[in-house]
């Protein structure tokens, strides 16, 4: 589908294809992924290092580093192709609607200016107001994402903050511009337990209030069960799972999510072991065909290893697996 | 518990880091020599053949109390009785080695804790040529092809260098070799917190069997708590340096007293789609160099009171758990049993 026009997402990718040219050949680090993010939810990403999510993200947003390109796909924000924009329209776009949020909050931050000339300048290249009224507002985003003692915290500079601290500013920072979609990478990853509890608590309340749409790249399947309305499974490159939460995380379909599920330890569950898939992801120099799952698949069958399966409905998700195609599967024919 | 059960008996252990500014600054700016209480008074029992976790959250001490234990840090009070020595008054060489093989320590990073430039081979017999367990090549050769084995790689991996392998294997690798020694006591620091879930389930079942096969005890640290509980029989509970509580472990994930346990237990994400709001504990854990006077949570915590800012609270028996807080003494902590049905997760489809 590429009449841009006729959906009413607020982003959707479609046929999405990441490379990475190599003297050995192609890497195909995203292999044809489409997805769409509503307004106003939260979208979760997940999978195992090295999945594909955070090139996912870059992709959209046009920051992938080079050799790596879209070879393949499109993407559509409010209606509008996006892949194809050139630079200066994607740093505009940037700039206004599409807000992004790393891993490292150190990454978003300029150590050399203060918290607040960060935030004014980002306020100003938004809405033409003075200096003086963009520091109210500084101070007043600030609040908003809960740093106390604000009007005093916005003349210091990054590294007074710490790392809890630094990630509220980078909240603060992606929403002076007031963007309509939020791209969070491992948001909050590299914090403690505590501290990530007050920021997922923090960018539900904001989203919730702002109506902003959000990106949610994560490979922990907790953050995802408390913050995401939907939530996609990546596994090699490809979306494996995709489906309201509740139905991935309580009724995995795929047998990758299935097993990815009942491998993390829960508290109060009393296992002499956990359940294990063997084995681990491929790295992209060896992907196997067909199914890319299929070395470590405990329900392989014939057709899993020469062809592979694309999402289709099961219930209220989709999977990418044979076994939900009733033509394919092991006994088919056989049976009606 | 009975004297003869505890392999590693902790007392009253302490560590300091000198983390002064230069000496010269110090003179010209007046300004008195600084100390990090990184470790602060820490009493635990690890009991023969169990499992005892530590957990806290970044910085609170855990690696320093397992780097004391394995003796790369000589503590600067207390002791470590192990077996019934009193480690750090061991003074030479000869008095320590034979305690040194006995414990092994594995770390979270099995990258670095590898030598690049060493075969996987040579990497696991270092400890048996080391404590010259074994002698000659065929018996140490073969002796390493059964320890790759039991740690869920091949014998023919012996030949290959450690880039050659992914996290979940190298960390398989560092397991071998601290195996290989045959040591009886394991100090764990964070051994799956740099691997994927689906590794992490692989690493800790091989760890589970290990233990079971070879009656091994294990000091376990980590920051997830659901590891833990999967891990651990007892597990203490630590903040800035001090052990706040300790209990088996179904005793405190399911009746924790101290309000710091309380709130790092209401802080993980569950996966049970409960719906619940949080209401995280504002603040985080303050600068080390000055902690809070009294009880170190006292600045975040919602039962401080006058009481708690001056006088450091000890650890005192509460039914089955060990508790440092005065509002328990006092009776005006309420009782909190935390329920909640294990998540049932991907039995459908
Ligand atoms: N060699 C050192 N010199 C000075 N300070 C140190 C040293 N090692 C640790 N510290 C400090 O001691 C405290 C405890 O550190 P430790 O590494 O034991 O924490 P941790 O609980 O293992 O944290 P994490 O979860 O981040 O690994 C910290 O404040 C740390 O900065
Ligand atoms: N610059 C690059 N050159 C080659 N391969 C890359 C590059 N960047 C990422 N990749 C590979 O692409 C895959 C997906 O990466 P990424 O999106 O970062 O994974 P995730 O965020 O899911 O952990 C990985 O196998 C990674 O090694
Ligand atoms: S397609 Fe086949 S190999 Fe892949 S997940 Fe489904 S059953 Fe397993
Ligand atoms: S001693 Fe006081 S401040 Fe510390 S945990 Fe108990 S009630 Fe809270
Ligand atoms: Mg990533
Ligand atoms: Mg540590």
């Amino acid at each position: 589908m590429s009449e841009a026009r006729s959906n009413q997402h607020l982003l959707s990718v479609e046929n999405l294809r990441v490379e990475f040219p190599t003297r050995r050949g192609t890497l195909v680090a995203v292999d044809r992924i489409s997805f769409h993010i509503d307004e106003g939810e939260v979208l979760g990403v997940v999978g195992e290092s090295g999945a594909g999510k955070s090139l996912t993200g870059a992709a959209i947003i046009g920051l992938l580093e080079p050799p790596g390109r879209v070879a393949e796909g499109n993407i559509v924000f409010d209606g509008e192709r996006i892949d194809d924009i050139g630079y200066e329209k994607m740093r505009r776009l940037r700039g206004n609607q599409i807000a992004m949020i790393f891993q490292d909050p150190l990454t978003s931050l300029n150590p050399l200016f203060t918290v607040g000339r960060q935030l004014t300048e980002t306020i100003r290249t938004h809405v033409s107001i003075d200096e003086r009224k963009a520091r109210v507002r500084a101070i007043e985003l600030l609040n908003e994402v809960g740093i106390p003692a604000a009007d005093r915290r916005v003349d210091q500079y990054p590294h007074e903050f710490s790392g809890g601290m630094r990630q509220r500013v980078v909240i603060a920072l992606a929403l002076a511009v007031n963007p309509r979609l939020i791209i969070a990478d491992e948001p909050t990853t590299a914090l403690d337990v505590s501290i990530q509890a007050q920021i997922i608590t923090l960018l539900k309340r904001l989203c919730r209030e702002h109506g902003t749409s959000v990106m949610l790249i994560t490979h922990d399947m907790g953050v995802i069960a408390e913050t995401a309305d939907r939530v996609a499974v990546m596994y090699a490159g490809r979306i494996v799972e995709i489906g309201p939460v509740g139905d991935v995380i309580k009724r995995a379909s795929h047998p990758y999510t299935r097993g990815l599920m009942n491998s993390i330890p829960v508290i109060r569950q009393d296992i002499e072991q956990l359940v294990q898939i063997d084995g681990s992801m491929p790295r992209l120099t060896d992907i196997p065909p067909g199914c890319a799952f299929n070395p470590r698949c405990p329900k392989v069958f014939e057709t899993c290893r020469t062809e592979r399966p694309e999402l289709v409905d099961v219930g209220a998700t989709k999977a990418a697996c044979w076994l939900y195609d009733y033509a394919r599967r092991p006994g088919a024919g056989s049976t009606t | 518990m009975s004297a003869s059960d505890v392999l590693v008996r902790l007392s009253s252990l302490g560590k300091d880091f000198d983390v002064s500014p230069p000496f010269l600054n110090r003179l010209l700016e007046r300004e008195d020599r600084v100390l990090l209480k990184a470790v602060d008074s820490l009493s635990i029992d690890i009991p023969k053949g169990k499992t005892f976790s530590l957990v806290g959250e970044s910085g609170c001490g855990k690696s320093t109390v397992a780097k004391l234990v394995v003796g790369l840090y000589r503590p600067s009070r207390g002791s470590i009785v192990y077996d019934g020595i009193d480690m750090p008054t061991l003074k030479t060489q000869a008095d320590v080695e034979p305690f040194r093989k006995r414990m092994q320590m594995i770390f979270q990073d099995p990258y670095a804790s590898l030598n690049p430039r060493w075969r996987v081979s040579d990497i696991i017999a270092e400890p048996i040529r080391a404590h010259r367990q074994i002698t000659g090549k065929r018996a140490i050769d073969q002796r390493v092809a059964e320890l790759l084995v039991q740690v869920g790689l091949a014998s023919a991996d012996g030949v290959k260098f450690p880039h050659e392998f992914s996290g979940g294997q190298r960390q398989r690798i560092s397991i071998a070799r601290a195996l290989a020694g045959q040591p009886e006591f394991l100090v764990c620091d964070e051994p799956t917190s740099a691997l994927d879930v689906s590794i992490q389930a692989q690493i800790l079942n091989l760890m589970t069997r290990l233990q079971r096969q070879f009656a091994l005890t294990y000091l376990f640290i980590s920051h997830d708590l659901a590891v833990v509980y999967h891990i651990s029989d007892f597990v203490g509970v630590m903040y800035l340096g001090r052990l706040v509580e300790w209990a088996d472990k179904r005793t405190l994930f399911q009746r924790p007293w101290h309000p710091y346990t309380r709130m790092l237990l209401d802080a993980i994400p569950d996966l049970e789609l409960s719906g619940r709001q949080r209401s995280p504990v504002a603040g985080e854990v303050p600068n080390p160099i000055h902690p809070p006077s009294g009880c170190h949570f006292h600045p975040r915590c919602p039962h401080a009171n006058e009481r708690c800012r001056n006088e450091v609270p000890n650890l005192v028996r509460k039914d089955t758990s060990e508790v440092a807080c005065h509002a328990l003494l006092e009776n005006r902590l309420p009782e909190v049993t935390v329920t909640g049905e294990p998540a049932d997760v991907g039995s459908g489809g």
